[in-house]
């Protein structure tokens, strides 16, 4: 089992380093000039050519880009991602802060989506083909078809303004989680809570359970094995949401003003900072492998079959 | 009993099949469609009721909002369509190659997806949007280079399938060329997979885009664009909440009804796979999970 | 004296109105083994599967099933599943698909004899070790402690079989028992399950389509063709005087397999001399 880990943390790796890699040439993909954007949004007046290279012997431009990517890249486990072009503040102080404000709102999301998809998934499941079942469905799939900022803009008109409920945007107090937790989770517990019931109802159909009932097993009993099978398929799943969530929250955050990396990367793209948004995709992206090494290795870990492979 | 139920489901099928028709036709023909210019303003006429001229009713520039959507369809429906074509073809060519060819191409190809699936592909597009610039075109290219490493993966697993099944063996062995293979037996089999894979990301696509252009990213004013109507919605929400009536319910209805569709088509595959081996079926669910990471939702 | 009495079984899909078995009548007499024989997709597992009142939810059977004299189709679900391995018991097909993956081998078994009896840890550890040993599973305990998939197809036939010695039960029901396994491991389940009957006497039940296996076991034969039972007989009288075409041909094909199978190792025993 600890040689597997060790194994599987070896393999993302390479994987960290081809990722930190590419998200250091997207600024030399860009048509511009970063010298120029930093004088740019620093609204310096004039740009002369002393200036721009000025600017870029402080950038560290005039280098063997070799030598920058290395540079940076071991800065960048330092945490320090450089300073921003248009604030001049260190990235991390702003985008640390952002992050930790966007992973709260995916965690709760994630935890009512998984607790949401797993009540709905093992009820619809069971009653497999009746009413519930039909009618579950039937609503999660328009709900699934909803543009979630669309959703979100009726339940700010509804509980805010017409109910005078919740407050609409920022992040002031608990109260401010339920509007866009209530979001996130109705846009994607309709995916979820398909994939656990169908995991389910493969589960129905294995010779285990006849097996089982052939025994003079319980039902109870029998709905637990079913139970547990079909999570585990589920749990690599559920963990792969916290990523994509993390990555995907940039529309919610924007309707309700949240403080986090989807508010700040818009920002950042519309006024083009580079570091920033390097920084974004880059601290995205590592979040994205650790959080798949990690569901490899949670999978591992509780089905016993997989650890022979690799 | 199942009879009517059967007809009732491809009433349903068909009506989506319809609706997208509509839809498609609509747009590639707008001018025809459409009353009015969707860009003429009319002070006069500002969030005028609907009328008989103005089905719809009018914008916070009087512009007549039933022919912005006609209008709105070619870039939230057919060029994420065009894009989704692209990155099928992008992925379609790399899954073939590298399911049929193996060995070091196979590998090759597959670390390069591994490395584009490792982006999140929200996260991948506003890069690309963040160093290129904002506009259509560049959330377009992001899609393509986004998706097609998801098309090729799984087309590359259906063709590792079938290139293993017995009557493409024979005709390996029977002395057929590859291309000859490929053609003839492994794209009429493979072709169905592309089919649910591809129908079931459109929607989400259509999603995103309009995302997008909610925030200010993609499309740019006055371009009728549904996200892009939302998004000037948004300013009046709290005076005028009717006007996001009409956009939200067309993007709802549109995906709807392609994600229906996607349905049907994985329910008309599904027989198929439910009385084959339990491997099968484990690779189905493989699949299921891997688009499930596919749809993300705007 | 007739352990088993199935009056009139009648078994059709409620979803789509198809009759699997019009109407079937048999008995099972106490201490024998009675084979159902016939192609796939003949009705065989289905059968057995509504003695056991375990078909899928659209699969509706009627007909009375007796049992010792009881009539298993009026019995309450609970009142059934109590007769379910205490009294039936089942030995599935594939022994690989039969256990849930994700738990160890013991998990299943200590669940099963607790559900039919109270024994203490040591006393079913005792029990289900010397079952276990009985059918040839050397060092049970460990056995116990692995996941289903550490264990070939054969074991876990032979788990199954040693969990049915440890409930005695008085009718087991074997559904192809055979059928997914290697010619080796046929072999030595075949011989458990003649072992079974020998150290038991209980009675049996034992699907298959594999004649050979059949004539080796069985006292009795049922040959069933689309859901009809087209002949029945003893062993002896199926192999010998078949009346219905259909079994003379099933007969026939596989004295012509083992026939062609003789000449093809007689030919190698030709070439190796």
């Amino acid at each position: 089992m600890g040689r597997y880990i060790v194994r599987r943390l070896l393999i993302s790796i390479p994987l960290l380093l081809v990722i930190s890699f590419l998200t250091f040439i997207l600024i030399n993909l860009s048509p511009h000039d970063p010298a120029e954007l930093v004088l740019q949004a620093q609204e310096v007046p004039v740009i002369t050519e002393e200036l721009l290279v000025q600017t870029r012997e402080e950038l560290g431009l005039d280098q063997p880009f070799l030598v920058q990517y290395i540079e940076w890249a071991v800065a960048c486990l330092r945490l320090d991602f450089g300073e921003s072009y248009v604030t001049g503040k260190p990235v991390w102080s702003i985008l640390g802060p952002a992050f930790f404000n966007t992973l709260k709102l995916t965690l709760v999301s994630v935890a009512v989506i998984v607790l949401l998809s797993i009540a709905l998934g093992v009820i619809c499941a069971l009653r497999e083909g009746r009413l519930v079942d039909k009618s579950v469905r039937g609503i999660s799939f328009f709900l699934t078809s909803m543009p979630s900022y669309w959703l979100a803009a009726l339940m700010i008109w509804y509980f805010s303004v017409k109910l005078d409920l919740l407050p609409t945007s920022g992040m002031d107090s608990l109260a401010s989680y339920v509007l866009p937790v209530i979001v996130i989770a109705i846009s994607y517990a309709g995916i979820y809570f398909r994939f656990v019931r169908s995991a389910m109802i493969s589960n129905l159909n294995e010779d285990y359970v006849l097996y089982g009932r052939a025994c003079g097993l319980p039902e109870k009993k029998i709905t637990k094995h079913i139970l547990k099978n079909s999570l585990q398929v589920s749990v690599s799943v559920f963990c792969m949401a916290i990523p994509i969530i993390l990555g995907s929250t940039v529309v919610v955050e924007n309707v309700f003003a949240w403080p986090g990396l989807g508010s700040l990367s818009v920002k950042s793209i519309l006024s083009r900072d580079f570091p920033m948004i390097q920084a974004y995709v880059l601290v995205l992206a590592v979040a994205f492998v650790l959080f798949n090494t990690l569901s490899d290795i949670i999978n591992a870990v509780i089905n016993p079959k997989l650890r022979n492979d690799l | 009993m199942t009879m009517l139920r059967n007809i009732w489901k491809d009433k349903l099928a068909a009506i989506s099949l319809s609706i997208l028709a509509i839809v498609l036709t609509a747009g590639i023909f707008a001018p025809l469609f459409a009353p009015h210019d969707p860009n003429e303003v009319n002070m006069k006429l500002r969030y005028a009721a609907s009328s008989w001229e103005y089905l719809l009713g009018n914008d916070h520039l009087g512009r007549c909002i039933l022919s912005r959507l006609i209008y709105g369809i070619r870039p939230s429906v057919l060029w994420v369509l065009a894009a989704l074509a692209g990155s099928v073809m992008l992925g379609t060519a790399v899954g073939f190659v590298a399911g049929f060819f193996r060995g070091k191409v196979d590998a090759a190809l597959m670390r390069v997806c591994d490395v584009m699936l490792s982006f999140p592909g929200y996260v991948m597009t506003l890069a690309i949007v963040g160093i290129m610039g904002v506009g259509l075109e560049n959330i377009l290219a992001a899609f393509i280079l986004t998706k097609w490493a998801w098309f090729a993966r799984i087309i590359r697993t259906s063709v590792l399938q079938y290139a293993e099944s017995e009557y493409v063996r024979f005709a390996k062995a029977a002395g057929a060329g590859s291309f000859h293979i490929i053609r003839r037996h492994i794209i009429p089999v493979t072709a169905s997979d592309v089919a649910v894979v591809a129908s079931s990301s459109f929607g989400s696509m259509i999603l995103q885009i309009s995302g997008f252009s909610f925030l200010g990213l993609g499309v740019q004013a006055p371009t009728a664009e549904w996200g892009m109507m939302l998004n000037e919605a948004r300013e009046v929400m709290f005076s005028r909440p009717e006007l996001m009536l009409a956009p939200g319910l067309t993007i709802i209805i549109v995906v709807s009804a392609i994600n229906f569709l996607s349905d049907s088509l994985q329910a008309a595959l599904d027989p198929k796979l439910r009385t084959s081996t339990s491997k099968a079926a484990e690779q189905t669910s493989a699949v299921s999970a891997k688009q499930l990471l596919g749809r993300e939702v705007a | 004296m007739n352990i088993l009495d199935v009056k009139n079984l009648k078994i059709w899909d409620g979803s789509t109105g198809r009759t699997i078995v019009p109407d079937s009548s048999f008995q099972l007499k106490q201490g024998t083994c009675l084979a159902i024989v016939g192609e796939s997709g003949s009705g065989k597992s289905v059968t057995c599967r509504s003695i056991m009142r375990l078909n899928k939810g659209s699969i509706c059977q009627s007909g009375d099933i007796l049992f010792q004299g009881e009539n298993l189709s009026l019995l309450s679900e609970q009142e059934m599943r109590r007769k379910r391995g205490k009294n039936l018991c089942m030995i599935l097909q594939n022994g690989m698909r039969a256990f849930d993956p994700s738990c160890k081998l013991g998990v299943h078994l200590k669940e099963t004899l607790d559900q039919h009896f109270s024994w203490s840890k040591q006393a079913f550890t005792d029990h289900m070790a010397k079952a276990m040993e009985s059918v040839m599973l050397r060092s049970p305990v460990e056995l116990m402690n692995k996941y289903p998939h550490q264990l070939s197809g054969g074991m876990l036939q032979r788990v199954m079989i040693a969990l049915a010695i440890a409930l005695e039960p008085d009718i087991i029901i074997a559904d192809e028992p055979t059928t997914a396994l290697d010619t080796i491991s046929q072999f030595e389940v075949v011989e458990q399950f003649i072992r079974l009957r020998e150290v038991m006497g209980c009675s049996m039940i034992f699907i298959s389509h594999d004649l050979g296996v059949v004539r080796k076991i069985a006292d009795d034969v049922l040959v069933m063709k689309d859901g009809e039972i087209v002949e029945r007989g003893t062993t002896q009288a199926i192999f010998t005087e078949a009346r219905h075409e259909y079994t003379r041909y099933l007969v026939s094909s596989k004295l012509a397999l083992s026939q062609h199978f003789a000449n093809v190792m007689g030919g190698i025993a030709l070439a190796d001399r």
